[in-house]
């Protein structure tokens, strides 16, 4: 059943094996040249498990990976029962909402401890479990990168996430998100992506 | 002088960001009377800003003149002058900014500063029938996705380094193409592109919604360079990873903010190409894709008469002594109380 038609791959919910998996499928897309399309989709195919399980290493949530096919550039993996954070936040209270974003910075700080480069961070691609986790989810434009650049406009795109999808409460939400980055990563280092995320903006 | 619209009210508007200086009349109920563009064409590369700004100064008087003469109304009737404020090049911006000023001096009428990227969307919301779409707004300065989203357009993606159109622009130049009689930079290269076949391997950077071109860029001209592609094939690899980049993104956006219209606007917006692809996504999205016709996708004076008429009702008015000049003002700095959403 398609439960997401996205710009870059449809979501399937199926049954597979007796469970509730997803069926990620980078379908061809045909404003783009065969080769470049091929190219596209099977990098990201081989790539987005392959960094799944390395932020799982580094402390943060992710779905298991269950089975890669890439001729059909289609992953299979864990389903995720939750909420997305992007449909709850703005629903939440100003204490509840804190406690979340710092989370979520916190999860942010151990990737990037890592050189992982999510690549995509909206609260569209974090989803709340009932028991209280934050589950990131969709790596597939995700990189490794030592680089402090990197580090930079990742925290940047999600900045830019809460401004336009959190408006209400950007700024506060934002500050909570780099309260628990510091957190995870120690003030320097902190400090040092934060500086180069405003040089960005300028 | 033959005065046919009597009664009316009407907005001059004075463009200057970059290398056109233009001027446009508006009448407030959105018809254009005249879009005077003036290009500034450099002997050779880029723009020098200084060098077009001189010209905006040399042709500033006759271009209001000709705009005027070409409205057929008296000076009297204009309602209020609008400038572009930014963003854009320092010089040239002042060049514009201080024509304005003295026009509305002049003509005692209020002075409005308008933000060039909300013209821009405006002015394709008025001539290309989108009422609130996601726009990909793709120039020599610029590279923005935006959309309408509770009293501002918000910016959804953007390049992280330089324009889509000064990629292009830059390229054809290292690689030494020239423009044409009435054929600009980029349409060289679309040209180019079209005999071209053989896809070659380019970096393709999107992240998340935002895009870089300037690692592709050098690739590009290092693989011209190494001379072992043809020029057409390369041109259209460099077309083809661009504008799928840029398509991808816009996808993203549409996806995203669920709107029924793609609106396509800006310099490059005349691509055939990138047309093309845009409207299969508006498609598959089932949005209707319009494109902003190339007189009012240029820079031009229309768009910010337009944007002034909508500013001046909601008496975003600024006063002359106020009115500097914004060299890197954000689109989504700007509050937009005229969208209905």
């Amino acid at each position: 059943m398609l439960i997401k038609k996205g710009a870059e791959a449809s979501l399937y919910l199926e049954k597979w094996h007796n469970r509730k998996v997803i069926l990620k499928r980078r379908l061809p897309k045909k404003y783009r040249v065969y080769e470049l399309d091929e190219e596209i989709r099977s990098y990201r195919t081989i790539h987005e498990p392959q960094i799944i399980q390395r932020a799982k290493k580094a402390g943060v949530p992710t779905p298991t990976i269950l089975m890669v096919d890439l001729a059909e550039a289609t992953i299979v993996m864990e389903f995720i029962n939750g909420k997305q954070i992007k449909q709850v936040l703005d629903d939440f209270s100003s204490e509840e909402r804190c406690r979340l974003c710092c989370l979520i910075g916190k999860l942010i700080g151990r990737l990037h401890n890592c050189g992982i480069i999510h690549g995509d961070l909206t609260t569209s691609n974090m989803i709340l479990t009932p028991d209280g986790r934050v589950v990131f989810v969709d790596f597939g434009l995700s990189e490794h990168s030592p680089e402090l650049e990197a580090m930079g406009v990742d925290l940047h795109l999600m900045k830019r996430a809460f401004q336009s999808a959190h408006y209400k409460h950007a700024k506060t939400s934002f500050g909570m998100v780099m309260k628990g980055y510091a957190e995870a990563r120690g003030t320097e280092a902190a400090k040092n992506v934060i500086k180069r995320v405003m040089e960005i903006e300028k | 002088m033959p005065v046919h619209h009597s009664a009316a009210s009407y907005c001059l508007g004075i463009e200057s960001t970059a290398d056109d200086f233009s001027v446009g009349i508006l009448s407030f109920d959105g018809e254009v009377l005249a879009n005077v563009i003036s290009a500034h064409v450099p002997e050779k590369g880029g723009i020098h800003p200084r060098e077009a700004a001189r010209h905006h100064a040399e042709v500033a008087g006759k271009t209001v003149e000709d705009a005027l003469q070409k409205a057929k109304i008296e000076p009297r009737r204009i309602q209020a002058v609008a400038f572009s404020q930014g963003p854009g090049m320092g010089p040239c911006l002042r060049t514009g900014a201080t024509a304005a000023r003295a026009l509305a001096a002049y003509l005692q009428v209020p002075l409005v500063g308008v933000n060039h990227c909300v013209a821009h969307i405006e002015i394709g919301r008025l001539v290309a029938g989108a009422g609130d779409p996601v726009t990909l707004y793709v120039s020599g300065g610029n590279t923005i996705v935006s959309a309408f989203e509770a009293g501002r357009y918000r910016v959804f993606g953007e390049t992280l380094d330089i324009a889509v159109g000064n990629c292009l622009d830059v390229f054809a130049r290292e690689v030494g193409l020239h423009p044409e009689e009435r054929m600009p930079l980029g349409a060289v290269v679309e040209k180019m592109a079209g005999e071209g076949q053989n896809y070659v391997s380019l970096p393709y950077t999107v992240k998340g919604m935002d895009l870089s071109f300037s690692g592709l860029l050098t690739a590009a001209i290092q693989l011209f360079q190494e001379e072992e592609h043809r020029l057409e094939d390369l041109c259209f690899s460099l077309q083809e990873t661009v504008f799928s980049m840029l398509t991808e993104v816009t996808e993203r956006a549409l996806a995203h903010t669920e709107k029924t219209e793609v609106l396509l606007t800006g310099g490059v917006a005349a691509n055939e190409r990138l047309q093309s692809m845009l409207n299969q996504i508006a498609d598959e999205h089932n949005a209707r894709f319009c494109v902003v016709p190339k007189e009012y996708a240029l820079d031009n004076g229309a768009m910010i008469a337009w944007t002034g008429i909508l500013a001046y009702q909601h008496d975003m008015t600024v006063p002359i002594e106020k009115s500097f000049v914004k060299l890197k003002w954000r689109l989504d700095d700007v509050c937009v109380p005229w969208h209905g959403g």
